[in-house]
């Protein structure tokens, strides 16, 4: 009994060592910077289209900020005069271990804020760990409603606009540019973004084209299934001429690869809500007269549109990486703007360093220029930030031999969201009142 | 009397010491060990259930079913009913499990082998596929998970779900010990070496599989339910999908099936070697931990148990 004891002991004091060892290292560390840990894809299919840019973006905006480069009205150095010391962390594995790893970036990693996702899968995981560890996380990419609708965050913010903004513009830019629609089916991947997308963009055509009617078995495949032969065939079967998506990451180029050789794109007109990046990888092979949007002023969308703040960012991004920002760049980038625009403010009313209050209290409505437009987090309690969001059609510029968005229309916040506080849902069922576009 | 009896169980005094001496570190450690420790002991109680079965010969490679339906208990009962208690989601997580494992085994009992490995394989990859196309299942999202209360007292920190997990796996670790002892423990082996002898005997050896296996799902369902409690959030690929189920029988054979309280050590052991190797190496840390597999096959084949059965004072005493 005695022995049995005491080897016990001797067995967990190593076990113990084992596991405390590490915390010598990381606990000494004195706080100079600011640490701010930058979440997107860097494995997996999304990596290419959506994480890798996005990475990029917030990587070329902490640099040009830390070192004062940017253009005014951000060319001041320093976030609040402070450094930020961005680490880069992989998005893929799932909510559970995304949750894991938040939790260690927080509590081992010692980081003072976390920003980016992609996935709103992985938003909505990570906002209830974010209130429970009270550290300031702003999302970049995600587009579900349901992260501010029903919930009320205090550390969580999204510097990008949601689902219903996408929706709402794709059915404004089919009225005013495509006209007559007299049927239309979706293809949408299984998850939050994906089912969300279809019902607004759903209700939003019931409202806006009465006349159209839409289908009642729209494609649900999982996301990242990467094969999409059984879906195509379904689609090409039914009658609809238009057909919505909200595919992103590499789901998107796999089902343009797919659908085009079988001639899919000659008999359906296809909307693709954030298939932007699709559009820059594939070049050539992506069909010409498609309607894609970027989810913002982003990306291809705003490529030729003249700016300061969007010809640096164009110009030091192609300078660096070699081609051009997509979509995620832009949204990475908005997000560290909205998190530099936050600091500053704080630290002018602090008059100091800012702590994670003052900047949280100076974040909340914040309203900050971005890149290629204006941005104002008004809904969701001061969380959740509206913007306009455009479409255009694909077409092939010959002269600088790459693609390029004609008829492109971007709509103003109020036509394609909700006012403060009202709910997405019962506001598009309403017919979008106070939306007079 | 079961007291001294139990107390005279070298294995029993030393898991309850053990359990003991890490609760009382649990207080001194920073968050994030706790948390480790807590995903490790609660992967460990499910490893606890696949060596149950391990020891009569048999594999499963579909655990992540009941590692799941614990899981998902204790997220739809929240988001059905709105309970939180920590007893209650454990009971029901437990439950759940028992009850689905019971109806399998009628199935299951009858085969062995590879036959057994891929069947339960398949079970599992059904509720995988369930949950993936459901909406109200959460699809591919699941759901969150909120902080757990005990008795309507809502904690401040982790410790004591920690001492509730530490708790069940002494439970769990001395019950199973107890079990192995008695005639039907005893028969494990026996089923594994020759089934027909035991049939001989008067057992029934269906039934004896058949009780191995729903101990063997409760006691996943139940470290299902813990993770979901520990971590606050389920989803189809880290609860359900085959690669969990994979987790589980590597995590088996690092820990080795020498005792009750192996599985705990190999399953922390796991959870931390995972994260150092993620934060060394982000794009391949799956290597580390395949050469880790690797390396125990080769150079301690009766896992990381084996270790500690070399200490000088087990020899010691074995001399004695």
């Amino acid at each position: 009994m005695k022995k049995g004891i005491f080897r016990s002991g001797a067995l967990t004091l190593a076990l113990g060592a084992f596991i405390g060892a590490p915390i010598v290292t990381t606990s000494a560390f004195a706080e100079e910077t600011f640490k701010v840990a930058v979440v997107s894809f860097l494995t997996g299919p999304a990596a290419g289209p959506f994480g890798e840019p996005g990475r990029h973006g917030a990587e070329l905006l902490i640099d040009a900020i830390n070192d004062g480069t940017m253009p005014a009205p951000y060319d001041s150095v320093g976030f609040g005069g402070v450094q930020i010391e961005g680490i880069f962390v992989d998005e893929s594995g799932g909510n559970a271990k995304q949750v894991a790893e938040y939790r260690n970036l927080i509590e081992k990693q010692n980081v003072d804020a976390v920003i980016g996702y992609i996935s709103s899968g992985s938003c909505m995981a990570i906002a209830p760990v974010a209130e429970e560890l009270q550290t300031l996380t702003i999302m970049s990419v995600c587009g579900t409603p349901r992260l501010f609708e029903g919930n009320d965050w205090q550390y969580t913010f999204r510097t990008q606009a949601h689902a219903v903004a996408d929706s709402v513009a794709a059915a404004l830019y089919i009225r005013d540019q495509l006209g007559d629609v007299k049927s239309y089916t979706g293809i949408n991947q299984n998850y939050a973004w994906g089912q969300d997308s279809w019902k607004f963009f759903d209700i939003a055509m019931q409202k806006l084209t009465p006349g159209s009617s839409g289908s009642d078995s729209p494609q649900f495949p999982k996301i990242f299934a990467g094969q999409y032969g059984t879906e195509i065939s379904t689609l090409l079967l039914e009658d609809a001429d238009l057909v919505h998506s909200s595919f992103w990451d590499g789901d998107i180029e796999a089902f343009v690869l797919q659908a085009s050789v079988r001639g899919f794109f000659d008999k359906k007109r296809f909307i693709s809500v954030a298939g932007a990046s699709a559009v820059d990888n594939l070049g050539k092979r992506f069909p010409e007269g498609t309607v894609v949007g970027t989810r913002g002023e982003y990306g291809i969308l705003v490529r030729e549109q003249e700016g300061e703040l969007n010809e640096w960012f164009i110009d030091t991004y192609r300078e660096r990486y070699g081609v051009y920002p997509l979509e995620s760049s832009y949204q990475y980038a908005q997000t560290v703007l909205a998190l530099k625009a936050a600091m500053d403010k704080a630290a002018a009313e602090s008059g100091g360093t800012p702590n994670e209050d003052q900047i949280i209290a100076a974040m909340k409505g914040l309203e900050f220029q971005s890149l290629a437009g204006n941005v104002s987090l008004a809904l969701g309690n001061g969380h959740q930030a509206v913007h306009p969001i455009g479409y255009g059609i694909t077409a092939w510029d010959e002269e600088s031999n790459s693609p390029k968005l004609v008829d492109i229309r971007i709509y103003p916040t109020h036509c394609i969201l909700p006012p403060v506080n009202q709910m997405s849902e019962a506001w598009l069922e309403a017919a979008m009142p106070g939306a007079d576009c | 009397m079961i007291i001294k009896a139990l107390s005279a169980d070298r294995t029993i005094s030393w898991v309850v010491a053990s359990f003991a001496i890490l609760a009382i570190v649990g207080l001194m450690v920073p968050n994030w060990v706790l948390n480790g420790t807590m995903f490790g002991l609660a992967r460990g109680l499910a490893v606890l259930g696949l060596l149950v079965l391990w020891r009569t010969g048999l594999v499963s490679f579909g655990h992540a079913l009941y590692f799941g339906l614990g899981a998902y208990a204790v997220a739809l009962l929240e988001k059905y009913t709105g309970v939180s208690d920590v007893f209650v989601r454990l009971a029901v997580a437990l439950a759940t499990a028992a009850a689905v494992g019971f109806m399998l085994g009628f199935v299951l009992r009858n085969h062995r082998g590879i036959f057994f490995a891929m069947l339960s394989l398949a079970f599992s990859m059904v509720l995988y596929g369930v949950l993936i196309k459901s909406e109200a299942l959460g699809s591919t999202d699941g759901f969150s998970v909120s902080q757990t209360t005990i008795l309507g007292w809502q904690p401040e920190t982790k410790y004591p779900l920690f001492l509730t997990i530490i708790l069940t796996g002494v439970v769990a670790a001395v019950g199973m010990q107890i079990y192995f002892r008695s005639a039907l423990g005893h028969l494990t082996t026996a089923v594994r070496d020759n089934e027909i002898r035991v049939e001989y005997l008067g057992y029934s050896v269906a039934q004896a599989i058949h009780i191995k296996y729903v101990l063997s799902a409760a006691l996943t369902g139940a470290a299902g339910g813990l993770f979901a409690m520990a971590l606050g959030q389920v989803d189809p690929d880290s609860m359900v999908n085959w690669t969990v189920s994979g987790e589980l029988v590597f995590i088996s054979i690092l820990s080795g099936p020498g005792s009750v309280a192996a599985p705990f050590i190999g399953a922390v052991a796991f959870e931390f070697l995972r994260t150092f190797a993620f934060e060394l190496a982000p794009h391949a840390w799956q290597l580390i931990v395949g050469g880790t597999l690797l390396g125990i096959i080769l150079f301690l084949p009766r896992g990381l148990w084996s270790l500690i059965e070399r200490l000088p004072m087990r020899q010691e005493r074995d001399r004695e």
